[in-house]
């Protein structure tokens, strides 16, 4: 019982943060969302505030809400917050505690003909989520604007797949007046959203590695963050165990602090040499790495 | 002491998000967001 709880403790943390931030069990039924106090305080990960279950929100969509309003260009709030957490986890929040990225780990546990470790263009693809991150949810929201200076959440609004699963879906199974405002933009997040949760079977992780803006903001921390990855030299062979084993299929033994590590822990675990270790704290070994980047 | 001098920009980060919440909440940006949060917000459900 002990070894199963260690072999899936990450899972398991992930489906309690998961269920804690969106405890809300009436709003599902009722169709309807929580009004309370907590939806003044993000979460870390990227949990829509209009899922039926949610508690509180999402930083994307509340930084969008910010910038887009006619008060304020930038949104001290989330920035704030989310220099917080990439500076004490980074990535670890994409890994732990983002519900999305619970949703993609268990549909890749799905068996598949055969499974691909990245995606083809895989090296050009992993900057879309940094455009996507400046384009629409920085640029665009605040440029973009209609005659009375009021912009739209156009990451949120064309592309964000966690709204229409964990909103969209539920609200308007459970809402009747909702069902008649269907229109061709719905068709076309469903579109999105069929193929990401396809894609999810097959590779591991597709919208943290490409497309999330939320991934991209804190992958910018994951090389200074507090919580980090050290690959102890003197035990390290290079056998490349580790980034053979490594689901973001890194070169953790050569990249311990990638922008693309969602710090899982399964090299920790692979290690055979037992070389790779995280800590709170930048120690004398962590010194002697270069840092990489990819 | 070591912790912070091995941590610095980590600790200058921290301490810059922090003035950042504080001068986010003084500008009553949490308001917006509470208003947004509350009520459905149709485009992220992919209602427009």
């Amino acid at each position: 019982m002990v070894k199963w709880i260690r072999n899936h403790i990450r899972n398991i943390v992930q489906i309690c943060f998961t269920a804690l931030t969106n405890g809300y069990a009436a709003g599902f039924v009722k169709g309807t969302i929580y009004k309370g106090d907590f939806k003044l305080i993000c979460v870390p990960g990227l949990n829509c505030y209009s899922c039926p279950g949610a508690l509180g929100s999402c930083p994307i969509g509340s930084f969008q809400a910010v910038v887009t309003s006619r008060n304020h260009f930038f949104s001290f709030y989330v920035v704030g917050f989310l220099l917080l957490f990439g500076a004490l986890l980074g990535r670890f929040v994409c890994g732990w505690l983002c519900p999305f990225g619970l949703v993609q780990d268990l549909l890749h546990k799905i068996p598949f003909p055969k499974k691909l470790k990245k995606l083809p263009g895989d090296r050009i693809l992993k900057f879309l989520k940094y455009i996507i991150l400046i384009g629409f949810v920085v640029i665009l929201p605040i440029t973009v604007v209609d005659l009375v200076g009021q912009g739209q959440p156009w990451f949120c609004k064309y592309i964000c797949p966690s709204g229409t699963l964990f909103g969209g879906i539920p609200l308007i199974a459970a809402n009747p007046s909702l069902q008649s405002a269907l229109s061709w933009l719905f068709t076309w997040k469903m579109v999105l959203l069929v193929i990401l949760l396809f894609l999810s079977v097959v590779v591991y992780r597709p919208f943290c590695r490409y497309i999330c803006p939320l991934g991209a903001v804190y992958s910018l921390f994951n090389p200074i963050a507090f919580y980090r990855y050290t690959v102890k030299k003197d035990k390290c062979t290079g056998c490349k165990a580790c980034q053979s084993d490594c689901p973001m299929y890194i070169p953790v033994y050569k990249t311990p602090n990638s922008l693309e590590c969602i710090r899982c822990g399964k090299c920790k675990n692979t290690c055979p040499h037992q070389a790779i270790c995280s800590s709170f704290l930048k120690n004398d070994e962590s010194e002697k790495i270069k840092r990489g980047n990819f | 002491m070591i912790l912070f001098r091995r941590n610095i920009i980590s600790v200058a980060l921290i301490l810059i998000g922090v003035s950042f919440l504080v001068l986010g909440v003084w500008q009553e940006e949490t308001e917006q967001v509470f208003r947004k949060a509350v009520n459905i917000c149709m485009e992220c459900i992919g209602l427009g």
